[in-house]
């Protein structure tokens, strides 16, 4: 008698939990139905980013670093998974390779912001004077559709590392790769919350997200002008950070310009302090 | 029914020692060299000891002049393949190494304690996790120095020295490899007589880890082996961390040739306490500064400089918390301070002591009982210290704290520089504008401000004067091991 | 006049009483360190629930609370609500175990002070041998501490015979500073004991807090040679964290604060955890919550 295979229901991936969209709707991609989120579960998506982006941001450069790195770790180990729903070959291989190595590069990154961005300010008045980078806080990110495992790496990676919490809405046509990617980071020791991935309609889902007014920043990779300028007015209403880029193909594509990933999604303070008792 | 009446009882720790069984050490260790532990070709074993108890662990291989000739010549050939490696896949295998220090920590922890005699706790909690750090800070670095030291374009400097001192020997090791294999460079790297072991066992890991042979070897050794090694040719770069002494010799010796060179060296830290400190944890922050690893790190608060007005409070809550202090077997978990690390280091800290004695200061000593064998000195505080004893100048490295007193803010500034060291100093006040002014006063390399003894992979550390220059920790640290290309 | 505060660092508070968390506590000296703890404990319950027949059950556990293992000793009090007291102290009579009782508009205090004397002097008149008041937070946070102490002398007053515990609520004073002022307003004003919680906010015993407490009785037996006891309260839940309390007060104040005259521990479910781990040093094995009988 032949096995029968257990098949795989995908999920959503909402406050470090694995669920069905609230709407109960599903769309099938390819040869699965994948859930279809609805904009409440946008919603809820928010508020889990938001509570978890406090205490996320409250953690030691170092522990953050050592998490993400445990992602790329994470990540490795699901290889064989991952490079079969990117449809084998090569490219997968090579697209896989990318994506784990953009996963360290920022897990690099963490305890390194500071000194890179910040510093002491040498003001002409008796005071101790600097600015050191801090998160921006909920990142929005809106992921290409192809390389859809790189490309969504390469713009969640750095929005983590700059410590911000991310709510992602993956490649409409190609998010298999995303919601796998979802399960090996949910047995990472990232905490629930800090990065939630949706899939579904795009622009419906896009539209919801930039249009939240608690989201502090949007990182737009879909290569769609017209959603990007729409995104961008949405951001004007709250004076959201948005940035646009293609997404990335390479490893050096999404690295090359790691410092300008990073400040789109963070803050600069400066604090005065007297010198002189 | 009875009731059980009421006493009061001492209530005392059980001994709490830590298993060894998971410590797997070999009879005999070998030299590290082109990837595989070798018999040295002219060298001899000697036995390294357990300072708390006398007894031998393992027999040590030492380098001879030919097995230094040997590991230069690897490494040289090795370098260019290195260096030569995408930065981010020397930087995967420093993360290699970081996560394999973490997996071994227990093992890597109880044979610091063993071979070193410093308390379990701190091995545990202080050395293991922050060479981890190290190692994991560093491999970041790897594919991103450009970032780090603000260059066009930077290389590496070839082949480096690098000499450890025993009072941490695998944090300093991990604060000289990790930076260096970063930046591309291979190195030899030659532990502390008296502490090989673990650099021993970070070989190990170098193995586990795949690191290419040749990147790292180890040579155990006493000083001779280390000035053999910084008088070869085919060096690029020294880095020292060790006695001021020994640091004088090397940077003679080096002198024309052309040799990078840094020096971590020692040091007679203030530890200034201020009126309007926090003064409960200004003595936690003195005991942490002089009793910490028995006192043997350079940075040592060693002379406590005490405002006039607080110095009797001072003293006694002093006196009281090291009434506290637990003394004893160093594999115990709930031990303060452990055993001195060698009968030279003992005879040191006890002329000096005497020294102290015979020049007027007051002593007092913790009466604790000492183990039989072993090497041991108990916490002692010396009070009615004058600027020009002994014990106020030179480096005790022990567990024996000097105390001065100071009228104000200018006079305290002034004692503290009064010194040829200038490697940390320590502030206590509440009041944040008067630390940093006194912080920007002083001429010290880490200046702690309501705090002691902290080390962070990410924070620059390093001294002023005879406490040596050059920088191990963030991207300062990278700047050591790396040179900028110029234009051709 | 402003308030002056001795200076307190947060920074390093928290990690000396971590690291006295680290103690590592074995065999006989968990033993003795549990037997010890239970001791100590008032046992506590205060709720808008109790009965009559909740708090004799209570009393029967606070005077033998493991009848399997008779080497367990009393605890030291039955903590309740005034309205509890005469049947504590009926149930207690002749056991050794003091009836304490919370008073003075427990847990909140925002009630006149006529109020409170009066909660107090019925607390006494049925028996209450301590009694834990609350100190004024509104006066307090207001910076009024003439009227803190105030109300602790004259609560103190009203006790007569009965030992005073001062509660500061910590969680509600803002900072480690103002936990070390409240503790020698107190201590001044004539408390037995400081303690640092009701238990009913949104933190109590902290390492942190303790620590802090801690240094204040020292530094005020050291001054003035009187000896005030400390009571760790809300938030000691397992055996754990009642050994790290008896690490902080052992390396603080000494072995001599080491009983219940000088040290009590509130808490209503660290018992069964402190006799569970009890049984496991003698057995090995680890113990489960129906082997201890639940009141």
């Amino acid at each position: 008698m032949t096995r029968i295979p257990v098949r795989k229901t995908y999920k959503l991936w909402i406050g470090g939990a694995f669920v069905r969209s609230e709407s109960g709707r599903s769309d099938l991609v390819g040869e699965v139905n994948l859930p279809r989120a609805s904009r409440k579960d946008v919603r809820d998506a928010m508020a889990a980013a938001r509570r978890a982006s406090g205490p996320w941001a409250a953690r030691t450069a170092y522990n953050r670093g050592q998490i993400l790195y445990r992602a790329a770790e994470a990540v490795e180990s699901r290889r064989a998974q991952l490079t079969a729903v990117l449809d084998g070959g090569a490219d997968a291989d090579a697209e896989l390779d990318a994506a784990i190595d953009v996963l360290v590069h920022y897990a690099g990154w963490t305890d390194k912001l500071a000194p890179v961005l910040g510093g002491i300010n040498p003001v002409a008045a008796p005071f101790l004077s600097f600015t050191l980078p801090e998160p921006t806080g909920v990142v929005g990110v809106i992921a290409p559709d192809e390389p859809s495992l790189l490309g969504l790496v390469a713009e969640v990676a750095p929005a983590l590392a700059a410590g911000n919490a991310v709510v992602a809405i993956l490649s409409e046509t190609r998010p298999h790769a995303g919601l796998d990617l979802a399960e090996a980071l949910g047995v990472s020791d990232l905490p629930g919350g800090v990065i939630n991935l949706l899939s579904g309609r795009r622009r419906e889902l896009a539209l919801a997200l930039g249009g939240h007014r608690d989201l502090n920043a949007i990182v737009d990779a879909s290569g769609d002008h017209e959603l990007g300028t729409e995104l961008d007015r949405l951001a004007a209403e709250t004076i959201k950070r948005a940035s646009h880029h293609p997404g990335a193909v390479s490893y050096e594509q999404a690295t090359d310009d790691a410092l300008e990933r990073l400040t789109a999604v963070t803050e600069l303070k400066t604090a005065w302090h007297p010198v002189g008792a | 029914m009875t009731v059980e009446p009421r006493q009061s009882t001492v209530w005392n720790y059980a001994p709490a020692p830590e298993a060894t069984d998971h410590l797997r050490l070999r009879d005999r260790y070998g030299l590290f060299i082109d990837g595989a532990f070798r018999e040295p070709a002219e060298g001899r074993h000697e036995p390294t000891i357990n300072p708390a108890t006398e007894e031998p662990i393992a027999e040590i291989a030492w380098a001879g002049p030919a097995d230094v000739a040997r590991a230069l010549e690897v490494a040289r050939s090795a370098q260019p393949r290195w260096a030569a490696l995408p930065d981010r896949e020397r930087g995967k295998y420093l993360f290699r190494i970081a996560r394999l220090i973490q997996e071994r920590a227990r093992e890597l922890a109880v044979c610091e304690t063993l071979d070193g005699g410093k308390p379990l706790r701190e091995s545990r909690d202080v050395d293991v996790p922050l060479a981890a750090a190290h190692f994991f800070h560093y491999a970041g670095w790897a594919d991103k120095l450009r970032y780090g030291v603000a260059a066009r374009e930077v290389a590496p400097l070839g082949v480096v020295a690098q000499i450890v001192p025993w009072n941490f020997p695998l944090l300093m090791a991990a604060w000289k490899l990790a930076p260096a294999l970063a930046c591309g460079n291979t190195a030899i790297l030659k532990p502390a007589e008296t502490t090989p072991l673990t650099a021993l066992l970070l070989a190990e890991i170098c193995q586990e880890a795949e690191l290419p042979p040749g990147v790292v070897a180890i040579l155990p050794g006493d000083g001779q082996v280390g000035a053999t090694l910084v008088r070869s040719p085919g060096l690029d770069k020294v880095a020292f961390t060790g006695s001021t002494a020994v640091g004088r010799d090397i940077q003679g010796a080096l002198a024309g040739r052309g040799v990078e060179l840094t020096l971590e060296l020692g040091g007679k830290s203030a530890n200034i306490v201020f009126e309007d400190a926090a003064l409960d944890q200004a003595v936690e922050g003195i005991v942490n500064g002089i009793f910490f690893n028995q006192g043997h790190v350079c940075c040592a608060g060693s002379r406590l400089l005490v405002q006039e007005s607080v110095m009797d409070e001072v003293i006694a809550k002093l006196w009281a918390r090291m009434a506290r202090l637990r003394v004893g077997d160093p594999l115990d978990k709930n031990t303060d301070v452990g055993a001195i690390n060698s009968a030279e280091q003992l005879a040191r800290i006890e002329a000096l002591v005497a020294a102290g004695e015979a020049e007027g200061a007051v002593r007092r000593s913790l009466a604790c009982d000492l183990p039989e064998h072993g090497y041991w000195f108990p916490p002692t505080l010396f009070t009615d210290v004058a600027p020009a004893h002994r014990i106020a100048v030179e480096e005790i490295f022990g567990p024996v704290v000097s105390v001065l007193s100071f009228r104000t803010q200018a006079e305290a500034i002034q004692k503290a520089n009064n010194s040829r060291y200038g490697l940390a100093a320590g502030i206590w006040t509440d009041k944040g504008a008067k630390a940093f002014e006194v912080a920007s006063a002083l001429r010290a390399g880490v200046v702690w401000q309501n705090t002691y003894n902290h080390f962070d992979p990410t924070a620059a550390f390093g001294g002023y004067k005879e406490s040596g220059f050059g920088r191990e920790g963030g991207p300062a640290g990278l700047r050591p091991y790396l040179r900028v290309v110029r234009s051709p | 006049m402003s308030r002056r505060l001795a200076h307190v660092d947060r920074v390093g508070i928290e990690e000396r009483a971590a690291a006295l968390g680290a103690r590592s506590i074995k065999t006989t000296a968990k033993q003795q360190g549990i037997r010890l703890a239970v001791s100590m404990l008032d046992l506590t319950t205060l709720e808008g629930a109790d009965t009559a027949g909740k708090v004799r059950q209570l009393c029967a556990k606070a005077v033998c609370p493991a009848p399997t293992m008779p080497e367990i000793p009393s605890v030291a009090a039955i903590c309740v609500y005034s309205a509890m007291v005469a049947v504590a102290r009926a149930a207690l009579a002749g056991t050794g175990v003091a009836t304490a009782s919370v008073a003075t508009g427990f847990p909140a205090g925002q009630v006149s002070l006529e109020a409170k004397l009066r909660d107090t002097e019925d607390a006494v008149a049925a028996g209450a041998e301590e009694i834990d008041m609350v100190i004024s937070r509104e006066a307090f946070l207001a910076g009024d501490d003439a009227r803190v102490m105030r109300e602790i002398e004259r609560i103190k007053e009203a006790c007569g015979d009965a030992h005073l515990k001062v509660i500061l609520e910590t969680a509600e004073l803002g900072s480690y500073e103002h936990v070390r002022h409240a503790s020698m307003l107190a201590m001044e004003a004539g408390a037995d004991f400081i303690k640092t919680s009701t238990g009913k906010a949104s933190a109590g015993a902290t390492p942190g807090v303790c620590l802090v407490m801690l240094e204040a009785i020292r530094d005020h037996a050291w001054r003035t040679g009187r000896i005030v006891g400390f009571k760790a309260a809300g938030g000691v839940s397992t055996s754990k964290a009642a050994l790290h309390r008896l690490v902080l007060v052992k390396e603080t104040l000494g072995d001599e604060w080491l009983t219940p005259e000088r040290l009590r521990i509130g808490a209503s479910s660290v018992l069964n955890d402190l006799l569970m781990q009890y049984a496991k040093t003698q057995d090995g094995r680890y113990g489960r919550g129906e082997d201890f009988s639940i009141e």
